[in-house]
């Protein structure tokens, strides 16, 4: 039976109108509803289900953030992991976090652990990066199923069916692996108020990067953050000549 | 001699059946217990005091901060699952036309674990405080109601006797059962008996086996009344009381399975129609004596605790079905355009949504006052907790009607939702202690309250040389208040800076009151009683000065905790200041000759409809 790390991250809550400091540094968080990313509760979720079907022993849930991202470890605790590692990183730091750092920080884990299958969201709904799956496995050399809709073992190993552009793809992987869950995955189950109360009782440890051994060294910088700009009026044009033109004039062709 | 001059010029001014007011002219609030005579109850709960034109703020200000760093973790964690199952399973539109809750939501909800929030975790359940479970109460009633009852009818009444009056082998017994999927019921009601709840007639006699009682009756209008294993029934046992036979009220356990347990059809009813409502049948039930709950002949103490204990859930809820409606009206009002402007910039809109605002801050300060002062362990709350039962389900009604007319036509339809709230909460006004009822217990215990310190002083008066202190002190201040020097308590320092101008009118207006009520005990004694139009008259201003000091008390913790919308909340809390103690210097008014006039001609009316079955008057044209 395999033993399960799920990465989780604390987002801004999908419902909630997104403001842009007006120092144009960042976006608003103070105050801000955040939750779980959505594609991690589905990463959640399937971790959860092999454990119930006997197919994993231990669902390990790990989150890199400031302290609050200990109320998403504890989502995922209430949704059934069986425990959690904080990777408390705040400020700056975590201003400048990229993929390339959380992937390295879930390697290192996976292997303190003795994890065989790492499942994370596709991606996240405030960088939209689409990395720390395939990165995670690179570091590790370890097989990837991205954009997983199914997933079934096998004998070998794991079947994976991927969400692809063109419609559906099955790749089969040998374990260990690093898996990353799209929307069609499963749907989360919610959690329940006993099972809340009971999370508290489950182990949460806490560690730095640098207990890691990874450095958390900026390698971007954020020069402004903008609003998208706004959708100007449209015309109706009469003919294709003016059309023409007006694209040339927009620098467009 | 001047001893004796006072104390002739005292009695003289108070007369057969007045009661004192504690005057302050200058100085702080001070407690009741200062001066009040000895024997007489004391008590913490500002309504009780106000009747005796005293302020008393110990349950007021501040405004209570019951959670523990813990409780207050515990509470972040557990409203988000709670507003994500009503956003995304609970289909409240589904619900009221099936008139039933769906079988999917209903095991979604035991999943939850919303049957049992303040069940003792050891028993099942989540072990919630008051303050936590209003606060989930309140997201239940921002999106259905019936669901509400449901949930409502089975924890905060069904069984919350066990909880409250049950010993350990029945706790440990039912407690299980109803977290663990059994539903429970309060049955009281009868169809001969609503609000004159001592009158039933099902009776339980004890067996001649001396270890059952036979249970035989029918209950009415009972919440679950078709689902329910467990239900909490009160009849009329046999008592022996000084040599003879009375029937005094029982609370039993009742569990259906005991058999001759039977119940009627679903009513069809306006609203909250997801709920299960029904008329329950008890046909010589055998109950073991061991399901007599809180004592034999307690029954009537049983079922008033348990209607006190939940009451502040009403509240809860319906603060959160107001912030729901005004969500839906100050949206469309923001983005709908009629003559070139958006509705809200219309000064006819902005008073709409100003005074909807009002009721649901004054609605949600009243839930988490009295929710909070509970939690405190303070065990006077109970004129609070109807105060803000009848408010709040007062105030919905507006608040949801208003709501469905900023909406205009767009409110009238089902599609909006408004008109199912509209329909739900309408009996809000009705169960429960019908608000009626509830306004003149708030009065009438006010004044007995009051009346009961008057006794106490007439006595000292039979006794002056004895109580000399007391009655110089209180001369001294009727003569201060004669002169109109007296300003009521100072509560400058218990306000935002902003707010002591309301603050220093609603002290003034305890104080005068007070004198209110001494009129009105002056003029009708014990006969009070059948004095409803003004008694009425009272309670209302009752209900004016707590709900004032409730939002005084909260929008100056607003701004003492600097929270963003403090601004906001003193606005409100001003303004419903204003009105309130507007309302409450026309009180003196009501007991002038020409109110009472107006009083009997209302009663006379009243009464001639009545007995000509309808509007006595034919139409203008007889024909």
């Amino acid at each position: 039976m395999s033993r399960v790390l799920v990465g989780v991250k604390r987002v801004i809550d999908y419902a909630v109108k997104i403001r842009v400091k007006p120092d144009k540094s960042g976006v608003v968080t103070d105050g801000v509803k955040h939750s779980m990313n959505p594609f991690d509760e589905i990463a959640v979720e399937e971790a959860v289900r092999m454990k119930e079907k006997k197919l994993a022993s231990e669902v390990i849930a790990v989150s890199c953030g400031p302290a609050q991202s200990q109320e998403t470890l504890r989502t995922a605790l209430a949704m059934g992991a069986d425990r959690a590692i904080h990777v408390e990183i705040s400020g700056p730091e975590y201003e400048t976090l990229q993929p390339l750092h959380v992937a390295k920080i879930l390697a290192k884990l996976s292997q303190d652990e003795k994890a065989d299958l790492i499942i994370v969201g596709k991606q996240a709904i405030d960088d939209d990066s689409n990395q720390t799956a395939q990165m995670t496995a690179a570091l590790l050399d370890w097989p990837q199923g991205t954009f997983a809709s199914k997933i079934e073992k096998s004998d070998a190993g794991l079947t994976v069916t991927r969400e692809i552009d063109g419609g559906l793809e099955t790749v089969k992987t040998k374990m260990p692996a690093v898996i990353s869950a799209d929307l069609r995955l499963n749907e989360p189950r919610y959690a329940t108020l006993p099972n809340i109360m009971k999370a508290k009782k489950k182990p949460m440890k806490k560690v730095s990067a640098k207990d890691l051994g990874v450095d958390l060294a900026a390698r971007i910088k954020v020069i402004s953050v903008e609003d998208p700009p706004v959708r100007q009026a449209g015309s109706i044009i009469p003919d294709v000549d003016t059309l023409v033109a007006k694209l040339k004039e927009g620098g467009h062709i | 001699m001047k001893g004796t001059k006072l104390v002739a010029c005292a009695s003289r001014c108070i007369g057969s059946s007045n009661r004192l007011i504690a005057v302050h002219s200058r100085g702080k609030a001070t407690a009741a217990t200062a001066e009040a005579p000895r024997s007489a109850r004391q008590s913490t709960s500002f309504t009780l005091n106000l009747f005796r034109g005293q302020f008393e703020p110990s349950q007021v200000f501040p405004f209570p901060e019951p959670l523990s760093d813990d409780q207050r973790q515990m509470l972040t964690e557990l409203v988000p699952p709670v507003e994500k199952f009503f956003q995304e399973v609970n289909d409240p539109a589904k619900n009221d036309a099936d008139a039933q809750i769906e079988d999917g939501t209903l095991a979604g909800l035991w999943e939850l674990g919303a049957f049992g929030l303040q069940v003792p975790t050891e028993l099942g359940g989540l072990g919630l405080s008051n303050t936590q479970y209003a606060r989930l109460v309140e997201v239940v009633g921002a999106h259905d109601l019936g669901v509400g009852i449901t949930l409502g009818a089975h924890q905060s009444i069904g069984f919350k006797g066990v909880l409250l009056f049950g010993d350990p082998q029945q706790k440990a017994h039912y407690l299980p059962r109803v977290t663990g999927g059994e539903y429970a019921a309060f049955c009281l009601t009868e169809p001969s008996s609503g609000s004159d709840a001592g009158s039933i007639k099902t009776r339980a006699v004890l067996a001649p086996d001396g270890k059952h009682f036979i249970l035989n009756g029918s209950k009415i209008w009972i919440s679950n009344g078709g689902i329910a294993e467990i239900m909490t029934v009160f009849a009329q046992t046999p008592i022996e009381k000084d040599g003879k036979t009375v029937d005094k009220v029982t609370a039993f356990i009742v569990e259906r399975s005991f058999g001759g347990v039977s119940s009627g059809p679903p009513e069809n009813k306006m609203g909250i129609r997801c709920s299960n409502t029904t008329e329950v049948y008890f046909e010589d039930v055998k109950v073991p004596v061991a399901n007599v709950l809180g004592g034999v002949g307690n029954g009537f103490k049983v079922a008033m605790n348990i209607l006190n204990n939940g009451r502040f859930g009403m509240a809860a809820a319906l603060a959160g079905t107001q912030r729901s409606a005004l969500r839906q009206a100050a949206e469309h009002a923001a983005t709908r355009v009629q003559f070139g402007k958006r509705l809200c910039e219309f000064g006819g809109v902005q008073e709409k949504l100003a005074r909807m605002a009002m009721l649901q801050y004054v609605t949600e300060s009243l839930a988490y006052m009295v929710s909070g002062n509970m939690d405190s362990g303070c065990q006077d709350y109970h004129l609070e907790a109807a105060i803000s039962k009848v408010f709040a389900s007062d105030s919905a009604w507006t608040v949801v009607d208003e709501s469905i007319q900023i909406l205009g036509g767009m409110g009238y339809m089902k599609a909006t939702g408004l008109e199912r709230v509209l329909r739900d909460l309408r009996i809000f006004r009705i169960f429960e202690g019908t608000n009626d009822i509830l306004r003149l217990f708030v009065a009438l215990t006010g004044i007995q309250f009051a009346g009961s310190h008057l006794q106490e002083l007439m006595r000292a008066f039979k006794n002056p040389t004895a109580h000399l202190g007391l009655i110089f002190s209180e001369a001294g201040k009727r003569a201060t208040r004669a002169v109109g020097l007296a300003r009521g308590a100072d509560l400058d320092p218990l306000v935002a800076p902003e707010l002591r101008g309301a603050a220093r009118e609603l002290a003034r207006c305890v104080l005068e009151y007070g004198a209110c009520v001494e009129a009105t005990l002056r003029k009708y004694g014990r006969g009070v009683l059948d004095e409803q139009l003004v008694l009425n008259r009272l309670a209302a201003g009752a209900i004016d000065a707590y709900t004032t000091a409730a939002v005084l008390s909260r929008a100056s913790r607003a701004q003492r905790l600097q929270l963003p919308s403090a601004q906001h909340e003193m606005g409100l809390a001003e303004s419903w200041a204003e009105e309130a103690t507007e309302r409450m210097g026309s009180l003196a008014g009501a007991l002038a000759p020409r109110a009472l006039r107006h009083g009997q001609r209302l009663s006379s009316l009243g009464q001639a409809v009545a007995e000509a079955g309808g509007q006595p008057s034919r139409t203008p044209h007889n024909v």
